[in-house]
C-alpha cells in the first residue's frame, strides 16, 4: 500500500534531480571554465565537512536508492496489474476514452529511461564510451561528444522517453500524493506538461548547441 | 438496421470461451443495446441455441447490474449504463463487439455475466457507518454543511457497476473504493472510522486481486455516474493521513 | 359470480392491539414476549428480500444477535428494486413548522389509501416515520440539505405539507446503500449469511409452522434446503405481472406466491397502483418502461389534440385546437390531480383517439409556457436532469418539442395478509414491505413505500418477530424431513417439466400476451364483461404455456430462461387471482375505476357499505375455485368520505 507512496516520493527526487541536473548543464554556454568549475564545486561541495566527492556520493548514493525502490515499485505494480487481468482474460476489442501515449509507455519508457542512464553514465560520467575522444574535462567530454550526429540523435530518443516519463509521471506524483482536488486537474495536467516540456528542451540545448557549433 | 455482434460466449467459468458473431435484423434506432440483445435471444432461442446471458434488472441506469465492454469500451460510446445506450448510437451495418468485464477480480461465470462479489467484500471491510438501528440522535443534532454534503453525494451515487475495473489499463477497483471512502469521510457522521476504513478497505481492495492505481484515468472517464478522478487523490491523502498516524497497515 | 370463488369466514387481525391509537404500537411492544440476547444466538432467521424491507431487518436482527440468512436474486444485495426509487421519503418531523404531525401523516395516508387499510396499522408507520429518518442520517445517508446544514423537505404527491425527504432524484437508491452497507457490516461481522444469485422456489412449512426454504443456486442449479425458527419475506411487488412496469425485469411474485400456495392468505392481489408519467412504449421489444418524475406535473401542462387522428408536429397545432383535458374537467387541481386521476383520463384521451406518439398511447406534456414564464435557464436546473433522461431514452429534446408521457404499472398495494405483528396466516411466517399488503389500502401515496419497507424493516418486526421466536428454537430439521423432501422434489419436479416441454414460443411471448390481457383488462378501468374475458384468456394461456414453451439449456447452470420461466408460470396464477378479485370488488376505489361503479359525472364511486374491508384470498388448487376471507375495516379516527377532485 505504501508502495505507490514510495513510487510517487522517489520519482519526485528523481524530477528534482533532473531540474538540478539541466541547470547545471546549460552552464555550458558559460564556456569551458565555469562548467568545469561547476562540475568541481560539485565534488567540493560540503567541504570540509565532507569528504572530496562526499556530496556527490551522497547524492549518488540517494540516486541510486531511489531509482531501485521506484523500479521495484514500478515492478510490482506491474506484476499485479498482469495478475490483475491475466494473459486468458484480455480484450479482443479494446479502446482508450481519454489515456494518454504518456500513461501508455510509463512502463517501457521507464527501462528505456535507466537503459540510456547506464550508458549516460558511461559516456560522461566515467568516460569509458567515448565517441568523439575522452578527456579530463567534462566540457570537452560534453563537446567532443556531441559533436557526432548519432550520439546526439541517441540523447534526443532517450530524452523523448524521459519527457514522456515525466508527463504523465509529474501528474502522477501528485495525484498519488492527494494533491489532485476538483477543479485542480486542468491546471496540474498543464504544469505536468510544462514542466516536462521544460526539462526536456533545457536538457537537448547543450547538444544541439555543440552539434551546430555554437558551443565549441 | 441491420447490426453484426460478435459477442463473447463462455459456458461456464471453466469453459475457454470465444467470441461468437451473429447477425441482427430490424433493429430500431429506438432500442437498448439489451433490447438490441432481448431480439436476439429471442431468436437464438426459436432456432434451439441458448440465449446470450447478461446481467441487468432495472434497465434505467441506477442498479448497476448491467454492464459489457462494447467496441472495446466499458459500457460502450456513450457516457451511460449499457441498458441506456440506445441503438441510435450506432449506425446500419455496424460490426459491435461484445464482451464481459475482464478483470481477475471479477470473474466470468457465463458469457457476458461475471461475478463482482469482490466489491461486496471491500465494503465488508468499512464502506459502512456504525450506527446500529435505534442508536441515531435526531437527524439535525449535527448539521452537514452543504458543500461537504454535496461532496458525499457525488461520491455516493456510484452504483457499483465495475466499469471502472473493466476499463482500468491496471484493471483496478479504485474508483469505486474512493467513491466509498469519499461518500462516507465527507460527512460527520464517518470521521470515527474513517481513518480505520480507508486502510481496511484499500487492503482487501489488494486482497481481491484488483491491479493498484496509476492514476490512468480510463475509469472516471467511462464511469456511468461521473464519478470524478480527483475521489482518487482524496482516498490517496486519506491514506497517506491514516498510515503517518500510525494506522497499521 | 359466485362460481369464480367461494366465500369462507371472516378473518381477524388478532394482535392489533385496542385503545387510544397512539398508545397502541407502545402497548405491543410491551405485550410481546422479549428473547434474552444470549439465547438470540441459538435462534435462526431467514430472510428473503435485501431491498429497503429485507436488508434493513437482515441488519437489525443481526446485530440483535440473532442468525440470518438471506437471499437475493441479484449479484449483490445493493442492487435490490428499492434502488430505483426516485422521488422521496416521508416522515412526520414537521421540520418545516407547518402543521404537520404524526396524526396528519396518519390521516393523508389513510385517506389517500381510500379507506382501505387499517387505521393501527397506519398510526404506526406515521409514529416510526420519525426514527427512520435519524436512522439513515447516522448511516450517512446523504440527504438533501440546505445552506444552513440542515435537511431539506418537499411537498411531494399533492400534499399541502412538506414532509418529503429526498436525495435527488435517487432517494431509493441512497437509502438502499445505507440499509446495505449496515447489512455487509453484519456480513463482516458473521451474524448474517448472504447468499446472492440464490432465488426462492419452495416455502417449507412443518407442523404448520414456516421453517425453511428451497432455493436455486442460479450459478450451479443446484437445489438448496435451508432452515430456520422462522422466515421473513420481503420479496418485493409483483407489478411485472403486467410484463410492462416500471419494476426492474427480475421482480417477481414467485416468493410470495408460493408461500400463499402453502397456505398463507393473500390480500387484495387487484390493488395496483398505475403512475401518470411515464415515458410511453415505443415498440413492441420495448422491455421495461421508465419512469419520470411526478414533479413534471408541477410546471408541464397535459394536453392532447382535440380532432381524433390529428398527427401533425404538435408545435404546429394551434392552441384553440388543442385539450387541455385536466384542467377542463378538474379546474380547481388541473394538472395536479392525484395519480389515478390522471392517470386514467389519459387512458380515456387515448381510447377516444386522440393519443401521440406511436400507437397513440401517449399525451403531451409541455413546458414551452413554463419556458416562457420561468425562463429556459429556471426550467434547465429544476428539471434537466429528468429532461436529459427524456432525451435518451426518446432521443427527442423536450425543450423544443413537448415530451410525451403514459400511465405505467407502477406498485402493487397488494400482497401477502399479514397480522399487526407482519406475520401472515402461516405461523413463523412474516412479511415485510411491498411484499405484504398491510398499510397503503388501495392507493399509495407518493413517497410512503420507501417510508414503509425501511418502518418494517428497522422498527415494527425486530420489535414483533420475538414475540414468536421466544418458543423457539424449534425442533431441528434436516433434509430428510419429508415436508422438506417433498418440497425439494416439487421444486426439481417443476424445473424439469418446464425445460422438457420444448415447445415454439419464448417464455417473453407468452409474458408479453399475459401482460396485454392483464393491461387491458385489469388495469386502470375494469369492468364484468372485461375480467371475465381476461380470466378464460389467461386459463387458455396457461394452458398453452405448459404445452408449447421453449426453455433451452439444462438446469446445472446459470440459465436465465429458465428463471424467467419459473416467474412467469407463477404470474400466471396470480393474474387468475388478481382478476377475481378486481371481478368481485363492485366499486370503484383507489387506483382502480370499475367501469359499474361510478357517479353521473363518471367519476369513481366506492361502495362502503359492501366493500370495506380486506380480501384475503384462500388456495385451494390451480384453476380452482380460491377461497374468500374477509376482514372488516373499522376506521374509529377518520372518518369515511368520497373524494371529489373537481
Ligand atoms: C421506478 C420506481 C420509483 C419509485 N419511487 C418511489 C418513491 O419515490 N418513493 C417511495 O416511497 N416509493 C417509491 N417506489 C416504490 C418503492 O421503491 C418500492 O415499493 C420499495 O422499494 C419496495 O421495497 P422492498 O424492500 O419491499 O422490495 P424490493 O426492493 O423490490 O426488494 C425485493 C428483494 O427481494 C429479492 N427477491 C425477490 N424475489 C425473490 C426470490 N424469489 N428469491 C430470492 N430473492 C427474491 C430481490 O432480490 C430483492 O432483494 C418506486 C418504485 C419504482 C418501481
Ligand atoms: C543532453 C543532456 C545531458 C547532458 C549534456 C548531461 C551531461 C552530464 C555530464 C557532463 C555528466 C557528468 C558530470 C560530472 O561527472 O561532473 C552527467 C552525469 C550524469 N547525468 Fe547527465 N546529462 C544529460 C542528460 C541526462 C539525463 C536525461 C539524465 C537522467 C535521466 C542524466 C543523468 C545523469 C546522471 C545520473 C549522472 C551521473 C551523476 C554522477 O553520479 O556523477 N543526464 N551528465
Ligand atoms: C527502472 C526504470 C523505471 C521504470 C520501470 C519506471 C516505471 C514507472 C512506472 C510504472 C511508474 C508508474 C506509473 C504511474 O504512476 O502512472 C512510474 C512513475 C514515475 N516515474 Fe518512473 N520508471 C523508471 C525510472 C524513472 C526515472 C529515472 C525517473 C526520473 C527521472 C522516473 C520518474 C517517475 C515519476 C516522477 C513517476 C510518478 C510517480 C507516481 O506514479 O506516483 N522514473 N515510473
Ligand atoms: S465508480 Fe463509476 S464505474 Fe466504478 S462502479 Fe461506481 S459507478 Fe461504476
Ligand atoms: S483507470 Fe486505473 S490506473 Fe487508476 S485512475 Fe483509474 S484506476
Ligand atoms: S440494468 Fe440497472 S443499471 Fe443497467
Amino acid at each position: 500500500m505504501a508502495l505507490k507512496a514510495a513510487m510517487a516520493v522517489t520519482g519526485a527526487i528523481l524530477v528534482l534531480f533532473l531540474i538540478a541536473h539541466m541547470y547545471g548543464n546549460l552552464m555550458i554556454f558559460g564556456g569551458p571554465q565555469t562548467f568545469d568549475t561547476y562540475s568541481a564545486h560539485l565534488r567540493e561541495l560540503g567541504e570540509p565537512m565532507l569528504p572530496y566527492e562526499g556530496f556527490l556520493w551522497i547524492m549518488r548514493v540517494v540516486l541510486l536508492a531511489s531509482v531501485l525502490v521506484h523500479a521495484y515499485a514500478a515492478v510490482t505494480l506491474w506484476m499485479r496489474a498482469r495478475r490483475a487481468r491475466p494473459a486468458g482474460q484480455r480484450y479482443h476489442t479494446k479502446k482508450s476514452v481519454q489515456r494518454s501515449y504518456a500513461s501508455y509507455t510509463m512502463r517501457w519508457g521507464g527501462v528505456v529511461v535507466v537503459l540510456f542512464v547506464i550508458y549516460h553514465i558511461l559516456h560522461l560520467t566515467t568516460n569509458d564510451i567515448a565517441p568523439g575522444g575522452a578527456s579530463a574535462s567534462p566540457y570537452e567530454r560534453v563537446v567532443n561528444g556531441f559533436q557526432i550526429w548519432w550520439v546526439v540523435l541517441s540523447y534526443v530518443i532517450a530524452l523523448a522517453a524521459v519527457g514522456f516519463h515525466l508527463r504523465h509521471g509529474i501528474w502522477s506524483a501528485v495525484a498519488t500524493l492527494g494533491g489532485n482536488r476538483a477543479g485542480r486537474q486542468r491546471s496540474l495536467n498543464i504544469i505536468a506538461t510544462g514542466l516536462s516540456l521544460v526539462v526536456t528542451i533545457g536538457f537537448l540545448i547543450p547538444p544541439f548547441a555543440v552539434l551546430l557549433g555554437l558551443v565549441k | 438496421m441491420n447490426i453484426t455482434l460478435r459477442v463473447w460466449r463462455q459456458k461456464s467459468r471453466d469453459d475457454e470461451g470465444r467470441m461468437v458473431t451473429y447477425q441482427v435484423e430490424d433493429v430500431s434506432p429506438d432500442m437498448s443495446f439489451l433490447e438490441m440483445l432481448d431480439v436476439l435471444n429471442e431468436k437464438l432461442t426459436l432456432d434451439g441455441h441458448e440465449p446470450v446471458a447478461f446481467d441487468h434488472d432495472c434497465r434505467e441506469g441506477i442498479c448497476g447490474a448491467c454492464g459489457v465492454v462494447i467496441n472495446g469500451v466499458a459500457h460502450g460510446p456513450e457516457t451511460t449504463t449499457t441498458c441506456q445506450l440506445h441503438m441510435r448510437s450506432f449506425k446500419d451495418g455496424d460490426v459491435i463487439d461484445v464482451e464481459p468485464w475482464r478483470a481477475k477480480a471479477f470473474p466470468v461465470i457465463k458469457d457476458l455475466v461475471v461475478d463482482r462479489g469482490a466489491f461486496d467484500r471491500i465494503i465488508q471491510a468499512g464502506g459502512y457507518i456504525s450506527a446500529p438501528t435505534g442508536t441515531a440522535p435526531d437527524a439535525h443534532a449535527m448539521p452537514v454543511p452543504k458543500a461537504d454534503a454535496d461532496r458525499a453525494f457525488d461520491a455516493a451515487t456510484c452504483i457499483g457497476c465495475g466499469a471502472c475495473v473493466a476499463a482500468c489499463p491496471n484493471a483496478s477497483g479504485m474508483l469505486f473504493t474512493a467513491a466509498k471512502v469519499t461518500h462516507l469521510g465527507m460527512l460527520p457522521q464517518g470521521q470515527p472510522e474513517r481513518a480505520a476504513r480507508v486502510v481496511k478497505m484499500v487492503n482487501q481492495h489488494d486482497e481481491e486481486d484488483f491491479g493498484g492505481c496509476t492514476n490512468i484515468g480510463e475509469c472516471a472517464a467511462v464511469c456511468p455516474k461521473g464519478i470524478p478522478l480527483d475521489t482518487i487523490s482524496q482516498l490517496n491523502r486519506d491514506l497517506l493521513g491514516s498510515l503517518a498516524s500510525g494506522n497499521p497497515k | 359470480m359466485t362460481e369464480l370463488y367461494i366465500e369462507g369466514a371472516p378473518i381477524k387481525d388478532e394482535k392489533a392491539p385496542e385503545g387510544p391509537i397512539e398508545q397502541r404500537w407502545d402497548k405491543r411492544r410491551f405485550s410481546a414476549k422479549l428473547v434474552n440476547p444470549a439465547n438470540r444466538r441459538k435462534l435462526s432467521v431467514i430472510i428473503v428480500g435485501t431491498g429497503l424491507a429485507g436488508a434493513s431487518a437482515a441488519a437489525t436482527l443481526g446485530e440483535a444477535g440473532y442468525q440470518v440468512t438471506s437471499f437475493c436474486y441479484q449479484d449483490s444485495p445493493r442492487r435490490a428494486h428499492s434502488i430505483a426509487a426516485q422521488g422521496g421519503i416521508n416522515a412526520a418531523k414537521n421540520y418545516r413548522n407547518d402543521g404537520d404531525s404524526i396524526y396528519r401523516l396518519f390521516y393523508d395516508t389513510v385517506k389517500g389509501g381510500d379507506f382501505r387499510s387499517r387505521e393501527s396499522n397506519v398510526y404506526r408507520l406515521a409514529q416510526v416515520s420519525v426514527e427512520i429518518i435519524d436512522q439513515c442520517v447516522a448511516q450517512g445517508v446523504p440527504f438533501a440539505r440546505e445552506y444552513g446544514g440542515l435537511l431539506d423537505n418537499r411537498s411531494f404527491g399533492g400534499v399541502q405539507v412538506s414532509r418529503t425527504f429526498y436525495a435527488r432524484g435517487q432517494t431509493g437508491q441512497q437509502l438502499l446503500i445505507g440499509a446495505y452497507q449496515a447489512l455487509e457490516r453484519q456480513i463482516a461481522a458473521g451474524t448474517v449469511r448472504m447468499h446472492t444469485r440464490h432465488e426462492m422456489l419452495e416455502l417449507i412449512v412443518v407442523d404448520g409452522r414456516a421453517r425453511g426454504v428451497i432455493v436455486r443456486d442460479m450459478v450451479s442449479g443446484e437445489i438448496e434446503t435451508h432452515f430456520a425458527d422462522a422466515v421473513v419475506l420481503a420479496s418485493g411487488g409483483y407489478g411485472n405481472v403486467f410484463f410492462l412496469s416500471t419494476n426492474a425485469m427480475g421482480c417477481n411474485v414467485t416468493a410470495t406466491w408460493r408461500a400463499h400456495r402453502k397456505g398463507a392468505l393473500f390480500a387484495n392481489p387487484c390493488y395496483t397502483q398505475i403512475h401518470p408519467t411515464c415515458i410511453p412504449v415505443s415498440g413492441d421489444y420495448q422491455s421495461k418502461l421508465t419512469l419520470m418524475s411526478e414533479s413534471l406535473r408541477n410546471d408541464g401542462r397535459i394536453w392532447v389534440p382535440k380532432e381524433a387522428g390529428d398527427d401533425r408536429d404538435p408545435r404546429q397545432i394551434p392552441e384553440e385546437e388543442r385539450d387541455y383535458y385536466l384542467e377542463r374537467i378538474y379546474p380547481s387541481f388541473g394538472n395536479l390531480v392525484p395519480r389515478d386521476i390522471a392517470s386514467r383520463a389519459a387512458k380515456n384521451v387515448c381510447d377516444e383517439g386522440r393519443g401521440v406518439g406511436p400507437g397513440g398511447l401517449g399525451v403531451y406534456l409541455d413546458f414551452a409556457d413554463a419556458i416562457k414564464r420561468m425562463g429556459l435557464p429556471a426550467v434547465e436546473a429544476k428539471y434537466g436532469n429528468l429532461f436529459d433522461m427524456y432525451q435518451r431514452i426518446t432521443g427527442e429534446n423536450p425543450y423544443e418539442v413537448p415530451m410525451r408521457i403514459y400511465p405505467a404499472v407502477h406498485y402493487t398495494m397488494g400482497g401477502l395478509w399479514v397480522d399487526y405483528d407482519l406475520q401472515s396466516t402461516i405461523p413463523g411466517l412474516f412479511v415485510t414491505g411491498e411484499a405484504n399488503f398491510s398499510d397503503h389500502g388501495a392507493n399509495r401515496l407518493g413517497a410512503s413505500a420507501l417510508m414503509q419497507g425501511l418502518a418494517d424493516g428497522y422498527f415494527v418486526l425486530p420489535n414483533t418477530i420475538n414475540d414468536y421466536l421466544a418458543s423457539g428454537p424449534f425442533e431441528s430439521l434436516d433434509e430428510n424431513t419429508p415436508e422438506a423432501k417433498e418440497a425439494a422434489d416439487a421444486v426439481r419436479a417443476r424445473i424439469d417439466k418446464l425445460l422438457s416441454v420444448n415447445g415454439n414460443r419464448t417464455v417473453d411471448s407468452f409474458h408479453k400476451e399475459l401482460g396485454h390481457i392483464m393491461w387491458d383488462y385489469c388495469g386502470m378501468e375494469r369492468s364484468e364483461e372485461g375480467l371475465r374475458k381476461a380470466i378464460e384468456r389467461i386459463r387458455e394461456l396457461r394452458d398453452e404455456f405448459w404445452q408449447n414453451v421453449k426453455v433451452t439449456g439444462t438446469n446445472e447452470e446459470l440459465n436465465q430462461a429458465l428463471e424467467k420461466a419459473g416467474r412467469v408460470a407463477d404470474f400466471f396464477e396470480l393474474a387468475e387471482l388478481m382478476c377475481i378479485d378486481a371481478l368481485h370488488r363492485r366499486e370503484s376505489c383507489g387506483g382502480h375505476f370499475r367501469a359499474e361503479s361510478q357517479t353521473e359525472d363518471g367519476e369513481a364511486l366506492r361502495h362502503d357499505d359492501e366493500f370495506a374491508y380486506v380480501a384475503a384470498w384462500e388456495f385451494t388448487g390451480t384453476g380452482e375455485q380460491p377461497v374468500l376471507h374477509k376482514e372488516n375495516l373499522e376506521y374509529e379516527y377518520v372518518e369515511m368520505k368520497q373524494r371529489s377532485y373537481k
